[in-house]
């Protein structure tokens, strides 16, 4: 029973990730019709947007601090971050400490921002193109975004811690009654989990209640029909495709301190997150979130060690596994809409 | 006995019934011409012949033999060809190359690993699908992608690729739909000199009166998914159960 | 010639001059020279890749290219390929003719497999498949079947599938004077080369190369005669229009499952070649951006062409190559005529892509091509051709030539 506990602790928030780039991708996918193979880049930017906040925060000046002496007898060269001169100590290492956070709110506009060039610039003249293009294209777009990211700073990950409060681990086990250790779950993967079903939460409610929304579920209804009532729903796409980068953005920079930002984490992420996407079903947002969650949880009980002694490597494959099924008992995957992409 | 023989067939969607106790007897060598109003359910009807779509109930017979379950291409290599509302045809291929595709798939069957021998050494196709162009009186646009052709020529090409196949049926779904007045009276006068000069079934389904009335030398009137009257021409034309659906539409 | 018509056999023929005489045409600049250590391309292990890589595409584009299926996921049936050869190095011996026809019968036997469920759908969830078999392959090639602890080890896992001195080797030798046996085709090393000078340029004629290049135009004649053949016509017939190939009486299904397996096999062939010029091989080249590669490579050279893939293949490699060979002070040297500061500048810039940046140009290159040429180089070809009959005799109306 704690065993099971855990494992779906464990798969929460690797879900979540999945759950929060899935959505975009199908947020994209439903309203402008097009598969976004640079999504996953999206999703390194934001973890990046934490790493280049906390460099932010941590630029200092050295000072010569004469009451102290280094090895060989000259003042002792003191780095002070500017945020600790300006904010005073106690309140400049907070910043510091809390810059993963603080970097939510840097990286929306530089997300929203990169999220409208992408669509204005490129995606735009791929519309009426075949989705075989779109892919390739968006393909190329990540391998250039990696790339750039990797140019800039460099090929090893970046550890980006949380909060310090956040560092420890909670002990579910001891609350539920179970032998303590049993069930040790960190804390930032709770608040990860948390922020998740938040901005999964925000995003449902703006399509729901919102008039905008209301046009852009329209939209992925029936393309067609909406624009034909006069409505630009053309722009209504590209704020569409600007918020489905920050939800990616946002899911990055959060996952920063779960797994050390790299170059290549938009890769890894990005054919896991088409499956969920399939799983799914192409083009359904509840299906895309419920899918990211259950695969993620269904990773982490075939990662137990009882599940892999009877199947060993099924941890690895069973997604896919799981994907494949899906995809040819029930190509429109669990809650898609019948005929999306069947071409 | 007809070549086709749809009996008790009946479909239903969901809370629709498409068609309810179809009976059809289409005669060898006859024009029949399955009409009706919108939604009287023709290409349903033309769906369960072709393997589209399996009736709920009832049997169709091709000459003797049932389709049902049968998917489209084992249903034309049975010997019916299909020609479509909107032109399909091979846009990316030359008009040339449509029209061998058809030969091979006559002779070949549905597959056969053909891939040493170049296409061009294989003169008894080339030429039928020569002599086909002929008819068709495309032989100037062989060398054309078929997606650059007009409407009209793409109807030709289409109806022509169907021929070449020798069906014992030709299924035609209303194949002057869209049409300029010149471009329908044109198609009217090849299935015309079809229907005289080769030995072949061909059912039509169709709007356009004039069409109809102009070839068929039988006709089906389909209403609400069931068929109402089949009888000769100048029976329909008078039969006041016609001019009831048709008016019962438009009122 | 060979059942070629007059265009094919030209292209063949100059395809074969280029394969056979490549050692010279890739090395045009005197040994020791700097422009040598740039461009000269004649050392065997990058031509090998070269024309290997070629067969790969070849193979691709009758998949993709005639039937306009994208398989996301080739790079499997490549792994497969060079595994397979390996084990044949390890196991029975050292001639490379077994170790390439189990690796093309692997990967067929695999292609089968995928290719068959895979095949069930098309489009976008066609390309999904394929990029499910093959990460369930790589991260089983990464994990389980490769964990040297346990008893499935048929990959070796992160450190690659290589030769061991203890290998058995049933109709070879398992060590020669206590080093590993060479890879060969009855008994010519593929690793022997001879040189040629001639003044100051030296020429290297590799076995291995030649025995790759020979497979190559072998394979390049095999797709000719498919592009030119009844099935070549009915798969471009697949990827116009299905509907129509249904009722006229054709069934898509075997026609589409036997272009993948073949273009697997070819896959596999290619796989089976890496690992008989370098018997080594890792699960790095199952990953998806591998198979991703193959695609961009493809798209480079120019879709559903027959010389398309060789040219990508190539150009690819070449510019690979080239890229990863210039460092900051190659780019000083180039810009030295500029005053400092701009130099610096321009050379600061173009530091992000070139050396380990090469990456960068190629993506932002692929984009390029994507967007603008569709159809590759072969397309850039041709609308250079068209921009210059035009000049020539701009009065004359200028006949449109199906793309080739």
């Amino acid at each position: 029973m704690d065993a099971i506990l855990l494992q779906i602790l464990n798969g929460l928030d690797k879900g979540s990730a999945y759950a929060l780039i899935a959505l975009g991708l199908t947020l994209i996918f439903g309203t402008l019709g097009v598969v976004n193979f640079a999504h996953g880049a999206l999703f390194m930017i934001g973890a990046f947007c934490a790493v280049t906040l906390q460099r932010i925060f941590k630029l200092s000046f050295e000072t010569l601090d004469p009451t102290q002496k280094d090895f060989l007898g000259n003042p002792l060269k003191v780095k002070t971050p500017y945020v600790e001169s300006w904010f005073g100590p106690e309140m400049g290492a907070a910043i510091i400490d809390w810059s993963v956070p603080l970097a939510i709110l840097f990286s929306i506009p530089i997300m929203l921002a990169i999220g409208y060039i992408m669509e204005r610039g490129l995606i735009k003249h791929f519309y009426k193109r075949p989705h075989a293009d779109q892919i390739l294209v968006t393909f190329g777009l990540a391998i250039v975004l990696q790339e750039i990211i990797k140019a800039v700073y460099g090929a090893n990950p970046i550890p980006t811690p949380a909060p310090e409060v956040f560092r420890g681990s909670f002990d579910f086990g001891v609350m539920l009654g179970f032998d303590p250790n049993a069930i040790i779950y960190p804390y930032w993967r709770m608040v990860y989990f948390a922020f998740a079903a938040v901005i999964i939460g925000a995003v449902f409610a703006f399509l729901q209640f919102t008039t905008f929304g209301m046009v852009v579920r329209a939209g992925m209804a029936d393309r067609e029909t909406v624009g034909l009532l006069g409505i630009n729903i053309d722009r209504r796409f590209t704020i569409m495709f600007g918020i489905a980068a920050a939800v990616a953005g946002l899911a990055g920079v959060m996952y920063a301190p779960i797994n050390s930002p790299n170059y290549h984490m938009g890769m890894d992420f990005l054919v896991l997150s088409f499956v969920v996407v399939v799983v799914g079903g192409m083009g359904s947002l509840p299906g895309a979130v419920l899918a990211g969650f259950m695969l993620g949880i269904l990773e982490a009980f075939a990662s137990m060690n009882e599940v892999k002694s009877i199947l060993p490597g099924i941890d690895q494959i069973i997604i896919y596994l799981v994907a494949i099924i899906i995809i040819l008992t029930r190509p429109r995957g669990l809650m898609g809409r019948k005929g999306v992409m069947e071409d | 006995m007809g070549i086709l023989e749809v009996k008790n067939v009946g479909k239903r969607f969901g809370g629709l019934q498409a068609l309810s106790d179809v009976n059809l007897s289409v005669k060898e060598n006859s024009v029949h011409a399955i009409i009706g109003p919108n939604g009287a359910g023709k290409s349903t009807l033309l769906n369960c012949l072709v393997g589209k779509l399996i009736p709920d109930t009832g049997s169709v017979m091709f000459d003797g033999q049932s389709v049902l379950g049968r998917a489209p291409y084992e249903i034309n290599q049975m010997g019916i060809s299909r020609v479509f509302q909107t032109p399909e045809i091979f846009g990316d291929l030359t008009v040339m190359e449509n029209m061998l595709i058809p030969i091979f798939a006559k002779r070949d069957g549905a597959f056969r690993m053909h891939a040493i021998e170049a296409v061009s050494s294989e003169t008894g196709i080339n030429e039928q699908a020569e002599k086909m162009l002929e008819e068709m009186n495309m032989v100037d646009k062989r060398h054309m992608n078929a997606a650059a052709l007009s409407r009209g020529d793409k109807r030709r090409l289409e109806i022509g690729m169907c021929l070449s196949q020798e069906p014992r049926l030709l299924l035609l779904d209303e194949p002057t739909a869209g049409m300029a007045r010149a471009d329908t009276n044109n198609t009217i006068d090849l299935l015309k000199q079809i229907s005289d000069e080769r030995d072949i079934t061909i059912a039509i389904i169709e709007h356009d009166m004039h069409v109809v009335f102009s070839l068929a030398n039988r006709i089906t009137v389909l209403a609400q998914g069931t068929p109402l009257v089949e009888d000769d021409p100048e029976n329909i034309r008078g039969n006041p159960k016609v001019r009831e659906a048709y008016l019962g539409e438009s009122a | 010639m060979l059942g070629l018509n007059k265009k094919d056999t030209t292209l063949l023929l100059v395809v074969m001059a280029l394969a056979l005489f490549a050692p010279f045409i890739l090395n045009p600049f005197p040994e020791g020279s700097s422009l040598a250590q740039m461009f000269n391309a004649g050392y065997p292990d990058l031509m090998q890749r070269f024309v290997i890589y070629g067969i790969l595409v070849i193979g691709f584009n009758i998949l993709f290219g005639l039937t306009g299926y994208l398989s996301f996921g080739h790079a499997a049936f490549l792994g497969i390929g060079s595994y397979s050869a390996v084990w044949v190095f390890k196991l029975i011996g050292m001639n490379v003719i077994p170790a390439i026809l189990l690796s093309m019968v692997m990967a067929g036997i695999f292609a089968l497999l995928i290719g068959y469920i895979s095949l069930r759908r098309s489009g976008i969830y066609f390309s999904i498949l394929t990029l499910a078999f093959a990460q369930m392959s790589y991260n089983l090639a990464y994990s389980v079947l490769g964990n040297p602890a346990s008893n499935y080890n048929l990959t070796n896992g992160e450190t690659g599938l290589q030769l061991l001195l203890d290998d058995p080797r049933i109709l070879g030798v398992s060590s020669v004077d206590g080093s590993l046996p060479v890879t060969s085709f009855f008994g010519l090393a593929m690793r022997d080369s001879y040189q040629l000078e001639i003044g100051s340029w030296l020429f290297t004629f590799n076995v291995g190369y030649y025995l790759c290049a020979i497979i190559m135009l072998i394979s390049f004649y095999i797709s000719i005669r498919i592009f030119r053949s009844p099935f070549g016509m009915m798969l471009r017939a697949v990827k116009s229009n299905q509907q129509r190939m249904n009722y006229t009486g054709l069934n898509t299904k075997p026609y589409l499952l036997a272009a993948f397996v073949i273009s697997g096999i070819y896959a596999g062939l290619a796989g089976g070649l890496l690992s008989s010029m370098d018997p080594l091989a890792g699960a790095e080249r199952m990953h998806w951006t591998a198979s991703g590669e193959i695609v961009i490579m493809a798209i480079l050279g120019g879709v559903g062409t027959l010389i398309g893939p060789i040219l990508g293949a190539g150009f690819n490699e070449y510019f690979k190559n080239i890229l990863s060979k210039i460092n900051d002070d190659v780019l000083h040297a180039w810009l030295a005529f500029l005053p400092d500061g701009l130099e610096n500048f321009f050379v600061g810039i173009m530091h992000y892509f070139v050396g380990k940046g090469w990456h960068l140009t190629l993506g932002l290159l692929f984009m390029l091509v994507i967007i603008f040429l569709p159809g590759g180089l072969v397309e850039g070809g041709q609308r250079l051709m068209k921009w210059f009959s035009r000049k020539d005799k701009n009065a004359t109306e200028t006949k449109t030539t199906p793309a080739e």
